[in-house]
């Protein structure tokens, strides 16, 4: 009936309603929200699936096994995660500090495979302006790749802070929350790398409109 | 725990005045927050009046040449945008802001720097979007932007580039307040309010704040999209790529509809707490009301294709939409009945406060059902794009949610400041307003059925469309005059201040608890939840019989609520414990690095480079600094 009476006292800091941190719940609150603008990205690259007049075509340029590689790397810096905050939870600090770097140095890794895509794909002959392909292909995956970006840049800040020691087992919540968006990140991936790569690797140009030269 | 915490080098000095611009500047109360948004929001709507006055009287005769075409697409896109994103909506952010943590028993909202940021933002944003009337540029694509027709093939120069980025930064704006507003109703609540004892206004703030967390995002999209394709030269909304104009529409309308549900559930939180308190009655089948609310934000989502029945997406589409926006009639119809319910045989006080709530009743009502006559297909390829929608949605927005607005004005205006505004004025005020709006929509509905269309700057002569347009444009300066008498009466009410006690009209929520002007920690006492209209019932013992017939709902709760309370104070240390957040600029410079980005994307990248070093500085600052710093 009143949830409030029902709160535990294993929470010192703040007391809310529900019991569940306001932190935490914001961070749930905004992947909701961050859910509805990738599901719009996402919704038109597949609207403007083989809509593209001129080349190159998904089949021409898209590396199915160079970005398995890179998902893989990405699908392995959230188990790094899950690890970093079990060694931080249970205070110990230089295990928890190495599986945070790990994560940033994954994501890392995941960012120069994307990198290295976006320079051959634009070497190929497609940029964002080529054609409706390269359009939300590269908007899509940008912005993807911009969330990663920020998940980095706030991983090496955590990692800084765990090594300093302001980073403990007491706020380990800090480093949830971070958890929370990185995860949704990952999982946000795996949609990206099977609506685009697995789903669109066959769209091949129509006859006669080839133009990527294996 | 401020052991070993991280610091960042202050620049300036943690601001601790009370008063003088650094005192708003560094605000992180919902109060002072609150209040900058009602007067934002109020000098925008002024301005969005302005210009459509100036439409007015440009369309009050027949081949009129007092504006031409270009300015006067500038005008009816300024307008609307306006009205929608820098009037109705954080004009409904400033209730927000004021009244949820009065409402619910809290000393703030859940994150206010938070708030604090959103309130920085919303005002760049809109200073952006508006910084094309400087240089004579102004945005002239409609509010709705549609491309390509927005895209720079056909509307090259800044125009539509200042409407997408102010658009952008606003999006950001709502989305920091609706996640705020969720987390604070959620979590902060007094002990004993559980989410059914809560009032139904705090209700429709929650799920207006849901849509807004929802729907923003699918906004910024359509932005970002219209914005590479317009800087960068990408081909989403190109034709001659193979982009299609109608996935504009789609995404749009997709935002664009649970917006429109944005604006009226706050204007229905705030009737729905008006009229009980001036009938002295319960609201009527309050769970019915609060449901209803629910219902609506989320059928709100399935009726977007309804604004695209002209667009040709085939029988099956259409008749699903349809169907959708018939049955969303539904829900608002059960809240138009539950309030005429709670007037029913009730003890009716006419004051300003309430005739504006019971013409909310009745011209929402109108505009409601000419929406349900569009949407019938048939019917709708009839309407679209003639006066008949211009007049529909003026009589949801101008009828509904303004009059809905003005309604908690006048209503919590003692609360807000501590003393009335003045009761003539104000009546005088609400039937300038009621007549003026009637006068200037209610014409339109058969200009637009005799086929005048909208977005046209003149009209010949033969059509016979002069006298109904001359209506309306006295209407318009009528409605106008209204507001200027608003305005007076503030001035006046000011000049001869008539004191507000704490509960001036006998409330019925926990706003009215606490003293007028609340003080800035809210409420001396967190106070204890029992009933539903805790406040009143506690006042008026005698009538809780006459609501709750059997009796274990409330004894179920008091003992648990009584409890909890005991424990609050055990966390706190007793009212002693009092402690806000301290004040903060990093908000605002955050803020000025998200607009100096906005700023960039209009002028060059170079802009955009020089806004990154703010933007940190706010952000890192922000994230190491201590809510409170210790003392």
């Amino acid at each position: 009936m009143t949830q409030a009476a029902t709160t535990e006292h294993h929470t010192p800091v703040e007391h809310t309603t529900t019991g569940l941190n306001n932190r935490k719940l914001l961070m749930w609150a905004f992947l909701g929200s961050d859910v509805m603008f990738f599901g719009a990205f996402i919704a038109t690259y597949l609207v403007y699936r083989g809509k593209s007049l001129v080349g190159p075509y998904p089949s021409e340029v898209l590396n199915i096994p160079i970005t398995t590689v890179s998902t893989f790397v990405l699908l392995m810096s959230s188990l790094a995660m899950v690890l970093a905050l079990h060694y931080v939870k249970e205070g110990e600090k230089n295990k928890g500090t190495l599986w945070i770097l790990v994560v940033v140095v994954l994501g890392t890794i995941f960012m120069g495979f994307q990198f290295v895509e976006f320079r051959e794909f634009a070497h190929l002959g497609l940029t964002p302006r080529t054609n409706i392909f390269g359009t939300t292909f590269f908007i899509l995956t940008g912005i993807h790749g911009a969330h990663v970006t920020i998940g980095v840049i706030w991983m090496a800040f955590l990692a800084y802070s765990s090594n300093s020691g302001a980073l403990r087992s007491d706020n380990a919540l800090d480093l949830e929350i971070a958890g929370l968006y990185w995860h949704f990140v990952d999982i946000v991936w795996i949609v990206i790398f099977t609506v685009i790569y697995l789903i669109s690797a066959n769209d091949a140009p129509p006859p006669g409109m080839e133009s990527v030269i294996h | 725990m401020t052991t070993n915490a991280l610091t960042f080098p202050r620049f300036f000095p943690r601001p601790q005045s009370e008063t003088g611009i650094w005192g708003w500047i560094g605000t992180v109360d919902h109060k002072r927050i609150g209040t900058l948004y009602g007067i934002t929001s109020f000098l925008w709507f002024l301005v969005a009046g302005v210009e459509a006055l100036l439409i007015r009287v440009q369309l009050a005769s027949a081949e009129n040449t007092f504006i031409g075409p270009e300015f006067y697409n500038q005008l009816f896109t300024m307008h609307g945008t306006t009205m929608v994103f820098l009037v109705i909506m954080p004009l409904s952010a400033a209730f927000f802001n004021w009244l949820i943590p009065l409402q619910i028993g809290a000393r703030d909202v859940a994150f206010p720097r938070l708030n604090a940021l959103s309130y920085w933002v919303f005002l760049f944003g809109s200073l952006i979007m508006n910084a094309g009337w400087i240089t004579g540029d102004a945005p002239n694509g409609g509010w709705f932007g549609y491309a390509p027709n927005s895209g720079v093939t056909f509307n090259p120069g800044l125009g539509m580039t200042y409407w997408v980025v102010g658009l952008n930064i606003l999006g950001v704006a709502s989305i920091a307040a609706g996640l705020n507003f969720i987390i604070t109703i959620i979590n902060m609540r007094a002990p004993g309010m559980s989410m059914f004892k809560m009032p139904v206004f705090t209700w429709m703030t929650l799920v207006t704040s849901v849509l807004l967390v929802l729907a923003m995002p699918i906004l910024a999209v359509a932005g970002i999209q219209l914005q590479t394709d317009r800087v960068y030269g990408t081909h989403f909304f190109n034709s001659l790529a193979g982009g299609d104009p109608v996935m504009w529409q789609h995404i749009f309308w997709l935002f664009g509809h649970p917006e429109v549900y944005i604006l009226i559930l706050p204007a229905m939180g705030i009737v729905s707490e008006v009229l009980p308190t001036f009938s002295r009655k319960p609201l009527f089948g309050y769970a019915f009301v609060v449901f209803a609310g629910i219902v609506i934000g989320f059928m709100g989502w399935f009726v977007w294709s309804h604004h695209m029945f002209t667009v040709g997406l085939g029988p099956a589409a259409n008749t699903a939409f349809a169907m959708s926006t018939m049955l969303i009639a539904v829900p608002t119809g059960v809240k138009i009945f539950n309030w005429i319910g709670t007037m029913w045989r009730g003890n009716i006080q006419l004051n300003t406060a309430m005739l504006f709530s019971i013409s909310f009743i009745a011209m929402f009502t109108i505009g409601g059902l000419s929406g349900v006559m569009h949407a019938s297909p048939p019917t709708d390829s009839q309407q679209q794009d003639t006066y008949f929608i211009v007049a529909h949605f003026h009589y949801v927005l101008v009828g509904g949610a303004l009059l809905g607005i003005f309604s908690g004005i006048y209503f919590w205006w003692p609360k807000f400041t501590g003393w009335f505004l003045n009761e003539k004025l104000g009546i005088a005020n609400w039937a300038l307003m009621l007549i003026g709006m009637n006068l200037q929509f209610g014409p339109q509905h058969w200009l637009g059925m005799d086929g005048m269309p909208r977005r046209i700057y003149t009209y010949a002569e033969n059509m016979g469309w002069e006298g109904s347009n001359l209506a309306a444009s006295i209407g318009g300066f009528i409605l106008g005059f209204g507001i200027l008498l608003f305005m007076i009466n503030i001035v006046y009410s000011r000049m001869n201040k008539k004191i507000a006690p704490a509960d001036p009209w006998d409330g019925r929520t926990l706003e009215w608890s606490t003293s007028s002007p609340p003080p800035v920690h809210d409420f001396d006492e967190i106070p204890v939840v029992v009933y539903r209209d805790d406040f009143w019932f506690k006042k008026h013992p005698e009538t809780i019989s006459e609501y709750y017939h059997n009796d274990h709902d409330v004894e179920d709760i008091a003992p648990s609520a009584t409890q909890t309370a005991e424990e609050h104070e055990d966390d706190h240390g007793g009212h002693e414990g009092i402690h806000l957040p301290d004040k903060s600029y990093y908000p605002f410079i955050l803020g000025v690095g998200i607009a100096i980005f906005g700023i960039g994307f209009l002028t060059n990248t170079y802009v955009i480079a020089a806004g990154v070093p703010i933007f940190l500085w706010g952000m890192l600052g922000w994230s190491m600094e201590p809510v409170n710093d210790p003392t």
